[in-house]
Parts: C-alpha cells; sequence; structure tokens
C-alpha cells in the first residue's frame, strides 16, 4: 500500500478500492461483470488482511442487500457494479434511500441496452441520475474523468453518503476504470458521522432502532418523502461540483463529464488555436447538476455542445438548466465508441457557425 | 402471586395485526421466547420479510430491519458479517423464501451464514389475499389456480427442508408445526436450537414451521389446523432434516 505522499500508478479501478479502505470501507459485497472487476479482486485480496469483509455475493441482487444490511448496521460499505448489474442492484438502490441508509455504489458503465457490451459508455446518466430504481429518490451521482478522481471522488463519496444518509454513485466509464494514471492519496479526508439510528443491538440500554422504508399510512409516508427532499436540496446547494476550462471568453461551451470531457478539453484546446473561442464546463457531480454556472454561461456564450457516450441524456439537463436560452447541439457515439477530439473539433465549428 | 404466563420481554405492546385465528401470533411469541431464555434480546437483530410478517418490525422489541421481498437471507447476511457478535435472525414466509427468495436461501445456506432462518409455511400468499405459494399444495385452490393447483400447469409445491438439507453447507434444518400443543412446544423447542447454534458459532440454521392460514384458505381456524393435520403435514412432514453437530457425535459414538 502507497504512503500517503507516493505516487502510485494505478488502474482506474483499482484506484476506488484503494480509496475506499482508506476512506474507512471494511465491507464489500459484489459479483463479478466487466469493465470493473478489478473492485472485487482487490478487496477479495486486502480485505481479509485488514480485518475487513470481503464477499462474493450470489447475484447483484443479494450484493446490493447486504450492502443494505450492512449499512443499516452503521458501516461503510460498498459494492460495485456494470451497468446491466446495476439494473438489478436498482430495487435495493431504492430500499437504501426509503430507509436513509448511507451507502457507496460505483457503476463502471459499459455500452447497452440490455447486454449491450463491455466497452465504455455513459448510457446509464438516466439512470443514475433520474432513478433507476422505484419510488421518488436521489442518489449524489459523481462523474470522474481521471483515475485521481476515481480515487479522490471515492473518499468524498463515502463522507457525502454519511452526512446525508443516501447512496453516493460514482458514475465511470470503462476507459477510465482500466486505464492507468499516476496518482497520490494525499488529500484523503475520512469524516466521521454519528449513526444512533444504525442497528447495534439494543443491549438493554435503548428502545430499538428500526430501519425501514414500509409506511402505511400515506400522511406518514408524504411527510418521509417530503423530509427527504428538504435534506436533498441541502445537498443541491452545497455540494455540486464542477470544473471550468477556457470559459472565461468563451462563445461555444462544450458540456462533458467524465471521458468525454477528456476528449472534449483537447477539442476545446485545438479550437482556441484556430480561433474559435471554446470553453468547457465539466459537471463533477452529476446530480446535483451544476445548474447555476450553466445558466450563467447561457447568458455568455452563443451556443452548447453536449458531448456524450451514449444517444444524449445529459444534453436534456444541459437545456433544462439553460432554460433553451441558447441552443444546444449533441456531439456523440455510443455503444461503446468513443469521439474524436476531431469530431467534437467540428461539433464546436458547427455551433460556431450557428449550424446547430 | 406468582406469574405463571406472561407477555414474552422480546414482543413489545403492539397489537398484532394479524387476521383472527392466524399461527403468526404463535410463532412471533415463540422467536420471542427463545430470545428470552437465551437472553438475548440486547444482541438480537431482526430481519422482517414481505408478506404478511412485514410489520414485524414493530413487535420484536430487538433492533429491526425491513428487508426488500425475498432478500431478508442477503440482508441478514450483510448486518451478520459486519456484526458477528450480534444474533441475527430472519422471520420469512413461503412466497418470500421460497419463491422470489429463494436464490438468497440457497445461498445463505450453502455459505452455511450463520444467522437463523424462521419460514412460515402456509401454503398461500397471505398479504396480497390468497394466491398460489411455491408451497400450495397439489389440487389446492387459490385465488390464481381457481381449479385447484395442476401440477402439469404449474408445477409441484417445493419442499424447502429436503432440498436444502441436500447441500453441504446448513447446520440445521428442521420442519415443525403450530397446529397443536404438542406440536407447538416441539417448535419453540426446534427455534431455541437454532438461536443457540447461532450463538455457539454453528453456522446456518433453518426452521420451517408448518402454520395455517384461515382467512385465504377459507376455513375457520379450527378446520384450518385439522388441514395442516390432514393435507399439509402427510406433504410435510415434520422432523429434522439436517443436524450437522448431532451427526458428527452419532458418527464419534
Amino acid at each position: 500500500m502507497a504512503e500517503k505522499t507516493e505516487r502510485v500508478l494505478m488502474k482506474g479501478n483499482e484506484a476506488i478500492a484503494e480509496a475506499a479502505i482508506r476512506a474507512g470501507c471494511r465491507h464489500y459485497f459484489g459479483y463479478p461483470i466487466t469493465p470493473q472487476t478489478e473492485i472485487a479482486a482487490y478487496m477479495a485480496k486486502k480485505m481479509p488482511k485488514i480485518g475487513g469483509v470481503f464477499l462474493q455475493a450470489e447475484s447483484e441482487i443479494a450484493s446490493i442487500n447486504m450492502v443494505y444490511g450492512a449499512a443499516a448496521a452503521g458501516m461503510r460499505v460498498m459494492t460495485s457494479s456494470s451497468s446491466p448489474g446495476i439494473s438489478l442492484k436498482s430495487e435495493g438502490l431504492s430500499y437504501i434511500a426509503g430507509s436513509d441508509v448511507p451507502a457507496f455504489v460505483v457503476n463502471v458503465q459499459r455500452g447497452g441496452p440490455g447486454l449491450g457490451g463491455i466497452q465504455p459508455s455513459q448510457s446509464d446518466y438516466f439512470q443514475a441520475t433520474k432513478g433507476g430504481g422505484h419510488g421518488d429518490y436521489r442518489m449524489i451521482v459523481l462523474a470522474p474523468a481521471s483515475v485521481q478522481e476515481m480515487a479522490s471522488l471515492t473518499v468524498k463519496g463515502f463522507n457525502l453518503a454519511d452526512k446525508y444518509l443516501m447512496t453516493t454513485m460514482i458514475l465511470a466509464d470503462g476507459t477510465i476504470g482500466q486505464m492507468m494514471e499516476p496518482i497520490t492519496f494525499e488529500d484523503v479526508q475520512v469524516e466521521a458521522y454519528d449513526k444512533p439510528w444504525a442497528l447495534t443491538g439494543t443491549k438493554g440500554q435503548r428502545k430499538h432502532n428500526i430501519v425501514n422504508s414500509l409506511y402505511l399510512k400515506s400522511d406518514e409516508l408524504e411527510r418521509k418523502n417530503f423530509e427527504r427532499y428538504a435534506r436533498y436540496k441541502v445537498v443541491e446547494e452545497n455540494e455540486v461540483l464542477y470544473e471550468e476550462y477556457g470559459m472565461e471568453d468563451a462563445e461555444i461551451c462544450v458540456v462533458a463529464f467524465g471521458i468525454a470531457a477528456r476528449v472534449a478539453k483537447n477539442a476545446v484546446a485545438a479550437a482556441r488555436k484556430e480561433g474559435v473561442k471554446a470553453g468547457l464546463i465539466r459537471p463533477i457531480t452529476l446530480w446535483p447538476f451544476p445548474k447555476k454556472v450553466l445558466r450563467q454561461a447561457a447568458d455568455q456564450v452563443k451556443a452548447f455542445v453536449s458531448v456524450e457516450l451514449n444517444m444524449g441524456q445529459m444534453i436534456e439537463d444541459v437545456r433544462l438548466a439553460t432554460e433553451c436560452r441558447k441552443p444546444v447541439s449533441l456531439c456523440n457515439r455510443a455503444g461503446g465508441m468513443i469521439p474524436s477530439p476531431g469530431q467534437v473539433l467540428d461539433s464546436i465549428r458547427e455551433a460556431q457557425k450557428g449550424v446547430c | 402471586m406468582a406469574v405463571v404466563f406472561q407477555k414474552p420481554k422480546s414482543l413489545t405492546d403492539a397489537v398484532l395485526h394479524y387476521c383472527p385465528g392466524c399461527p403468526h401470533g404463535i410463532i412471533h411469541r415463540l422467536v420471542a421466547e427463545a430470545i428470552d431464555s437465551l437472553g438475548i434480546e440486547g444482541e438480537a437483530i431482526g430481519v422482517a420479510p414481505v408478506g404478511c410478517a412485514v410489520m414485524a418490525y414493530d413487535y420484536f422489541a430487538c433492533d429491526m430491519i425491513e428487508a426488500a421481498h425475498g432478500r431478508a437471507p442477503a440482508t441478514a447476511t450483510g448486518i451478520k458479517r459486519c456484526r458477528p457478535d450480534n444474533i441475527v435472525f430472519t422471520y420469512q414466509g413461503d412466497g418470500d423464501l421460497a419463491s422470489i427468495g429463494m436464490a438468497e436461501t440457497v445461498h445463505a445456506a450453502a455459505r452455511n451464514e450463520n444467522i437463523t432462518v424462521i419460514f412460515v409455511n402456509n401454503a398461500i400468499y397471505g398479504m396480497t389475499g390468497g394466491q398460489m405459494a411455491p408451497t400450495s399444495l397439489p389440487g389446492q385452490v387459490t385465488q390464481t389456480s381457481p381449479y385447484g393447483r395442476d401440477v402439469a400447469h404449474c408445477g409441484w409445491p417445493i419442499k424447502v427442508c429436503e432440498m436444502l438439507a441436500a447441500l453441504e453447507g446448513p447446520e440445521y434444518v428442521a420442519r415443525v408445526a403450530v397446529n397443536n400443543v404438542k406440536n407447538v412446544k416441539a417448535a419453540g423447542k426446534a427455534i431455541q436450537k437454532a438461536f443457540q447454534n447461532q450463538m455457539d458459532k454453528k453456522g446456518f440454521s433453518l426452521i420451517e414451521v408448518v402454520s395455517a392460514c384461515p382467512t385465504n384458505w377459507g376455513m375457520t381456524p379450527q378446520k384450518a389446523l385439522e388441514w395442516v393435520e390432514s393435507d399439509m403435514l402427510p406433504y410435510y412432514p415434520l422432523g429434522v432434516y439436517k443436524d450437522r453437530t448431532a451427526a458428527k457425535e452419532g458418527e464419534a459414538k
């Protein structure tokens, strides 16, 4: 294990696993699926040596319900999967949300729908940010664009989950999961939160704790929903993260997250070289979505280009955030394909010409 | 005056929502009595199912969680792996355990997960109003088998104890009933053993309790208990299907 300031070369998936351990996670439940299995392999190797638990469950469904139990028991716990597996976990995510327990879930996305493929994708944006499971609920969705962010957002994700009693999801993709970059763990800050609601056994000292999402009285269920959304409102006000690049004088704003933002940044730099004032806004939190900065950008720029590895999902949030004040075009690849900087540059040029 | 009978400490004062004549009350009591007599109320964490016992979290005085349908053994696994010194049990019906949750049941047993499973088999989905269960008997009339369960169409009821006993994993698998005083007493002993096994870190114990559902069977409570004897028990014979410790001791002799 690396020392705090040492730079180490790691795969994105391994960075998540190591960062989770450093964040105090000692319980991992999962099921194999490409392209994220390195997380499970890393945990299987490490957890027994540090007094933690790695358990390969019989299914994605079982693993998320093990997470539910462990979270209810007050532990920092995680599971990881890829797109089809996250669909299976969605029922459990809804229960976890309805029971207000903190969980940490990783989705290293692959192309879909159905069994799809195993190449990188961002086509679970809707699933992650709009629900996936049933009922009114939100998850904090973090979108790393580098191996370093895989690690630092993992630590942040555990802290946020405990702080707001909800699920934090890392929405990565197969590229960032598989690629290797040098990283450090110097920014690991573990925040501790009391969990008086946790299942520990009463020890005869208190009334029994109940972790539950069932409320048969409609008014009570309504009240729980309103309380939960009041908490979500605080998240929206305080936890938005994004990166801006070249936005000071930008006329064309590219919006992209994750690996698509890495490609888009190159395209923005290339556009500037040929005199097109392009800039990039990279949402790091997909929920809460960086609405304010996009709304402000709408007063400044001529057009937006949403760059995505899907058929156009985040673009809906870009249009909502900008209140459709400026045209928003889509530059996309799907099914495991990744746009080249040239393709994004073409889209920037077209936007500049007003061909949207 | 000497108290000769009272409510177990491990039950709350909440009024049970179960139908008149439903044996869930008896089974709750047996679980609570086992917890009381082993002195583990402060350590116990219960997992409620989806089904008639969904609100068991209001009735047991220990820490409780309400699981997704069929997932109680997985949720219990998560808790037990985090808190191995607590006593973790699930309380599940036949639809929950033997239909939608069969995978979780089998794999928890195969892992010899050190938990206690109370499986209430009344051969019907009660909460949703009386549909065919994985344990409904051949010919049994339910809302979704209105002409009687046709095994040529929807297969045979599942004998959970016999099936789990075929696995290497589980420590203790037994079937009991609560249709008469003798059987209730035997059921209480088996349930207590299932908790004791967990305290002794022996592993997975499952007690199948053959129960009745007068409301959805369309019978009086008395007639329902008679039907348990005449129809249920011939298909679901009572007994210990697996007891690894006893088997080992037998070998030693």
